[in-house]
C-alpha cells in the first residue's frame, strides 16, 4: 500500500489529526476517493486544487497519475510562484 | 566571445548541452528591436475612436466603513459617461469558485478591486469614472462624495495579532488551531509543517542558535503601471487589451468578478513592462469592462505610480523566529521557524511556502516551520518571485551564518555538511530527485570571489536558497510558412525572455536555425488555454508544449517526404532540417522549405499543436555571495561584489538566464538594504514613489557576477529548470550577513538602513 501524507491542517479537519495514511490505490483520483470513504469529506477538499508529491514529483491538481504500492504521496498546498 | 560576456562563467556539471545546435546559444532576443526603437505597444499604449479616460477613487482611509457613495454631482458634469461602484458588479459568494488557476477568493478579490462595506486601506478602490477627457474624469473624480466611518487601523502583523487589535473582518475565525475559536480574528491561519521531534533533536544538541528578525513589505518595482483598454459592444462581448502575466487569467477572473460568461471575453495581450508576480492578478480590468459597458464606449484606464503603491499588492513583511540547534562537528538536529506575514486586507499571504522552503536546502532530521496568515489594513499583497521564500531564507541563513560563527566554521562548509541532496526528505514532506545544491555549494567555495581579500570596513556573507519550480497547463502551436520559416504560436506574456527560449527549443526539434523561427503570443481568442507567466514556469513547462508541437511538425514532415518519395514513413529519417531518405543510394534529402513549398501537392497546409498540463518541473537551487563596505560614521552600506550562482538546469538561452538571476539579486538587495513602506499616523501611505520608495539602480551596484551549474532536470527533454524564482532568495541573509561581517553586529531588521546600522553599531560599542 501507497503511504500518505496529508497537510496537518487537512488532518485535523478530517481524521482526528493523523496525518500518515497507508492506502491501496492505483492513481491520485482512487486515492481521494477511498480516502474519502475513509474520512467523509475530505475528497472535496483533496480534489479541489492541491498539489501533490508522487515519490518526490509535484503534481499540480492532477487526477490521473498513477500511484505504485510503494509510493510516498503526499498532499501540498497548489504551488504559486511570481 | 566580447568583454561582457567573458564577466560570466558557465559551469557544466554533464554534458547536457553537449551536441545541442541552438540549445545554449545566445542569438539576438526577437523582442529587441521593437523594445529599443520604442515601437512596443504596452497596455497603456493603445488609443481607440472615442475612447474614453477612466479614473477611480480611492479611500483615504487605512480603514473606514463606507456609509455611503454619491455619484449624481459627478454624473451631472458634461463629459462625464459613466459611474461605477461596487453596487454594479455582482455580489460574490464566499464558496463561488470562478475560472481560474489559484485557489483564491472571489468574494475577496471581488471585494479588493472594488470595496464594498468597508474600506481596508489606503488607496483601496470605491468607485471610478469614464470620462471624454482626463480634465473631465479627475474632476468627475473629485465630485463623488463618500461617506465614511473612520476605524482603528492595524499596520504590523504582531500588532494584529493581539487580542485587542482592530477587527477588519468579522467572519474571519483563525483556521488550523484547536480549540476551534469563537470570536473572530486578523489571524486567518496556523500552518505548520515539520518532520520528526524538535524537543528530542534539541535535547541532542550541543549549540544552539535563535533570533528574532522583522521584515517590511516591499512592492515588486514593476516599470510599468497597470493599464488597460476596454470595448465592449451591444452583444455584451468585452475586449479588453491589457498588460498582465496572463491573458487566460484576466479574461476569467474578469468574467467572474463582472458576472460575464467567459466567451464574452477576449483579451489580448499587450507587450508587458514588468510583473515579477505583481500581475497574476487582477484591479482595473473588471472595473473598465463596468465602465465600457455602462458607457458605450472604449474606455481606458491606466494607474500612476502612486495608485500601484497604494493599492496594488506588495509581497508581505512579518516576522520570523528562527532556532538552530547543532552538533560540535555541525551537524544540524533540529530547527525551528515561526513566522506570522501581513497578507494586506484579504487572507493569503505566502507564508505557507516560507514554511516549507525555509529549512529545505537542508538535511534535517527534526524539523518545525509554523505560520500564520495575518490581515492588516494594507493593500493586500501577491505574488513576488518564490512567494514567501526570501523572508523565511533571511531568518534561517541568517541564523546560518550565526551558527557557523559559534562553531568556527566556514559558512560554506556548514552548509555542505547538512546540504540535501537526491534522496533526502526535504523539510515539507518528500524526498528530493536529482537536484543540484551541494554543486552550487561547490561552485562558491571554488569561485575567486569566495578567497578575494576584503579591506577595512568591508564584511563577505553567503546565503542560499529553494524553490520548488511548477509546470502547469500549457500551449503551443507551430505553423510551417510556404518559405519553409515558421511561426511558434504560446499564450503566454514574454516576462522574462520566453519568445528567445520558445524559438530556440524549437529551431533545435526541427534542426533548423532560429533565425528561422519567428515566435509570437496568441489572445485568447487565438489559443488554448494557458496558465499564466509565472512560478519560473513557461521556459519549461510551455517549452515542453512547443517541444512537442515540433514533434508533431516533424513526424508530419516525414511523412509529406515519403509520400513525395512513395516510400514507407519507417525509411524517413529527420535530420539537421532535412526528410532523409535511408534506402536510397544517393543520399536523397528534401529540406523543411521543399516540403513546405509543395505542401499543397502533399496533403496541405503543416502545423502542430500540443496541449499539455506539464509535469516533472525540477527544484532550483542557489547560492549568493556577497561583499559590503560599511561606513561607520554615516550607516551607508555599500554592496561592492556579488555572485549569485545557481542550477539551472540546462540554460536554453543563458543571456537571459544570467538576467534572471542579476534582476532577482538586485531585487533581494533592495529588500535588504532600502525597500519600506512608510506610513503616517493615521496609515496613509507617505512614500508611494520611487523618489521615497528606493529601489536600486544601477548606480547603485556593482557588475553581478553569475555562475550557471547546469544539473540537468529529468523531466525536461533539455534539462530545463524554472530561474526566475531562486534568485532572489539568498540575497537578503547575503547581504545582512555580509553587513554583520563588517560591522560586528547583527541587524536583523530589514531594510538595514543607515540609521537602523548607526543604532546596531551605537548598541554594540
Amino acid at each position: 500500500m501507497a503511504k500518505i501524507v496529508l497537510q496537518r491542517e487537512v488532518a485535523a479537519d478530517f481524521a482526528d489529526g493523523e496525518t500518515d495514511h497507508n492506502v491501496d490505490a492505483d492513481d491520485v483520483r482512487q486515492l481521494i476517493k477511498r480516502l474519502d470513504e475513509r474520512f467523509p469529506g475530505i475528497g472535496k477538499r483533496l480534489g479541489d486544487r492541491t498539489a501533490v508529491a508522487i515519490d518526490g514529483e509535484i503534481f499540480q491538481d492532477p487526477m490521473l497519475q498513477p500511484i505504485q504500492t510503494t509510493s510516498e504521496v503526499y498532499f501540498l498546498p497548489m504551488i504559486e510562484g511570481g | 566571445m566580447g568583454n561582457e560576456e567573458q564577466q560570466f562563467k558557465t559551469v557544466k556539471k554533464s554534458a547536457a548541452t553537449s551536441g545541442y545546435k541552438v540549445v545554449g546559444t545566445r542569438p539576438v532576443r526577437p523582442d529587441g528591436i521593437e523594445k529599443v526603437t520604442g515601437r512596443a505597444n504596452f497596455g497603456a499604449d493603445l488609443s481607440l475612436p472615442g475612447m474614453l479616460t477612466g479614473r477611480i477613487v480611492r479611500s483615504p482611509h487605512a480603514h473606514a466603513r463606507i456609509i455611503s457613495i454619491k455619484t449624481d454631482q459627478a454624473m451631472a458634469l458634461p463629459g462625464v459617461k459613466a459611474v461605477v461602484t461596487s453596487a454594479d458588479f455582482p455580489e460574490i459568494g464566499p464558496k463561488q469558485r470562478g475560472a481560474g488557476e489559484a485557489p483564491i477568493s472571489f468574494r475577496d478579490l471581488s471585494r479588493n478591486v472594488m470595496a464594498r462595506e468597508k474600506a481596508l486601506y489606503d488607496g483601496h478602490a470605491v468607485a471610478a469614472v469614464a470620462a471624454t477627457t482626463a480634465a473631465i474624469a479627475d474632476q468627475a473624480a473629485a465630485l463623488i462624495e463618500v461617506e465614511y466611518e473612520v476605524l482603528p487601523h492595524v499596520l504590523d502583523a504582531r500588532e494584529a495579532m493581539k487580542p485587542d487589535a482592530p477587527v477588519l473582518h468579522d467572519d474571519i475565525f483563525t483556521k488550523g488551531v484547536d480549540p476551534k475559536p469563537e470570536t473572530p480574528s486578523n489571524v486567518t491561519q496556523r500552518f505548520q509543517f515539520g518532520l520528526g521531534d524538535t524537543d528530542a533533536g534539541f535535547a541532542e544538541a550541543e549549540v544552539v542558535v535563535e533570533h528574532d528578525f522583522t521584515t517590511q513589505c516591499v512592492h515588486q518595482g514593476y516599470i510599468e503601471p497597470h493599464a488597460c483598454v476596454v470595448d465592449t459592444t451591444e452583444d455584451g462581448m468585452a475586449t479588453v487589451w491589457a498588460s498582465s502575466q496572463g491573458q487566460f487569467m484576466v479574461r476569467n477572473y474578469s468574467a467572474t468578478l463582472c458576472g460575464m460568461d467567459i466567451s464574452k471575453v477576449r483579451v489580448l495581450p499587450a507587450e508587458i513592462g514588468g510583473g515579477f508576480g505583481g500581475k497574476t492578478t487582477v484591479y482595473i480590468e473588471p472595473v473598465a469592462i463596468m465602465l465600457s459597458k455602462k458607457s458605450g464606449k472604449p474606455v481606458k484606464l491606466v494607474m500612476g505610480r502612486e495608485d500601484v503603491f497604494r493599492a496594488t499588492g506588495p509581497t508581505s513583511g512579518g516576522h520570523a523566529y528562527a532556532k538552530i540547534g547543532a552538533k560540535k562537528d555541525g551537524t544540524i538536529v533540529a530547527a525551528e521557524l515561526t513566522m506570522e506575514y501581513e497578507a494586506g486586507a484579504f487572507a493569503g499571504s505566502p507564508v505557507q511556502f516560507g514554511c516549507m522552503t525555509g529549512y529545505a536546502p537542508y538535511d534535517i532530521p527534526n524539523v518545525k516551520a509554523v505560520g500564520y496568515d495575518v490581515v492588516v489594513n494594507r493593500p493586500k499583497v501577491a505574488a513576488y518571485r518564490a512567494p514567501g521564500a526570501p523572508v523565511a531564507a533571511f531568518a534561517v541563513e541568517s541564523a546560518l551564518d550565526d551558527l557557523a560563527i559559534k562553531l568556527n566554521m566556514d559558512p560554506i562548509a556548514l552548509r555542505e555538511k547538512n546540504a540535501a541532496k537526491e534522496g533526502t526528505q526535504a523539510a515539507y514532506g518528500p524526498k528530493f530527485q536529482r537536484i543540484g545544491f551541494v554543486e552550487t555549494l561547490e561552485a562558491a567555495k571554488d569561485h575567486p570571489h569566495y578567497s578575494a581579500p576584503l579591506g577595512p570596513n568591508q564584511g563577505r556573507g553567503v546565503a542560499s536558497g529553494f524553490w520548488f519550480n511548477i509546470g502547469g497547463e500549457s500551449s503551443a502551436a507551430i505553423h510551417v510558412n510556404e518559405d519553409g520559416t515558421v511561426e511558434v504560436v504560446t499564450a503566454n506574456p514574454d516576462i522574462g525572455g520566453s519568445r528567445a527560449s520558445m524559438a530556440i527549443m524549437a529551431a533545435e526539434v526541427l534542426g533548423i536555425g532560429v533565425d528561422r523561427v519567428k515566435p509570437l503570443i496568441a489572445d485568447t481568442a487565438s489559443s488554448a488555454y494557458s496558465a499564466l507567466t509565472g512560478g519560473s514556469r513557461v521556459t519549461f513547462a510551455v517549452g515542453k508544449a512547443v517541444c512537442e508541437a515540433a514533434d508533431e511538425v516533424v513526424d508530419i514532415l516525414r511523412a509529406r517526404a515519403a509520400k513525395v518519395w512513395d516510400v514507407d514513413l519507417e525509411t524517413v529519417e529527420w535530420k539537421d532540417g532535412a526528410a532523409i531518405n535511408t534506402k536510397s543510394d544517393e543520399g536523397e534529402t528534401l529540406t523543411l522549405a521543399q516540403i513546405a513549398n509543395s505542401a499543397g501537392k502533399t496533403g496541405g497546409p503543416i502545423s502542430g499543436a500540443a496541449n499539455i498540463n506539464a509535469a516533472g518541473a525540477g527544484p532550483g537551487f542557489g547560492t549568493h555571495i556577497c561583499d559590503v563596505e560599511i561606513d561607520p560614521e554615516t550607516g551607508r552600506t555599500s554592496v561592492i561584489r556579488y555572485t549569485a550562482i545557481q542550477d539551472v538546469g540546462t540554460a536554453i538561452h543563458p543571456s537571459y538566464v544570467e538576467g534572471q538571476l542579476q534582476g532577482g539579486a538586485a531585487q533581494g538587495i533592495g529588500w535588504a538594504l532600502n525597500e519600506e513602506y512608510i506610513y503616517d499616523d493615521k496609515g496613509r501611505l507617505q512614500n508611494g514613489g520611487f523618489l521615497d520608495y528606493r529601489v536600486p539602480v544601477a548606480s547603485d551596484l556593482p557588475m553581478i557576477d553569475t555562475v550557471l551549474v547546469e544539473v540537468p532536470n529529468p523531466g525536461h527533454r533539455f534539462g530545463v529548470r524554472g530561474v526566475g524564482e531562486v534568485p532572489i532568495i539568498p540575497p537578503l541573509a547575503a547581504v545582512a550577513n555580509a553587513v554583520a561581517a563588517a560591522a560586528g553586529t547583527r541587524v536583523n531588521d530589514l531594510p538595514i538602513s543607515p540609521p537602523r546600522l548607526l543604532a546596531a553599531i551605537d548598541g554594540a560599542k
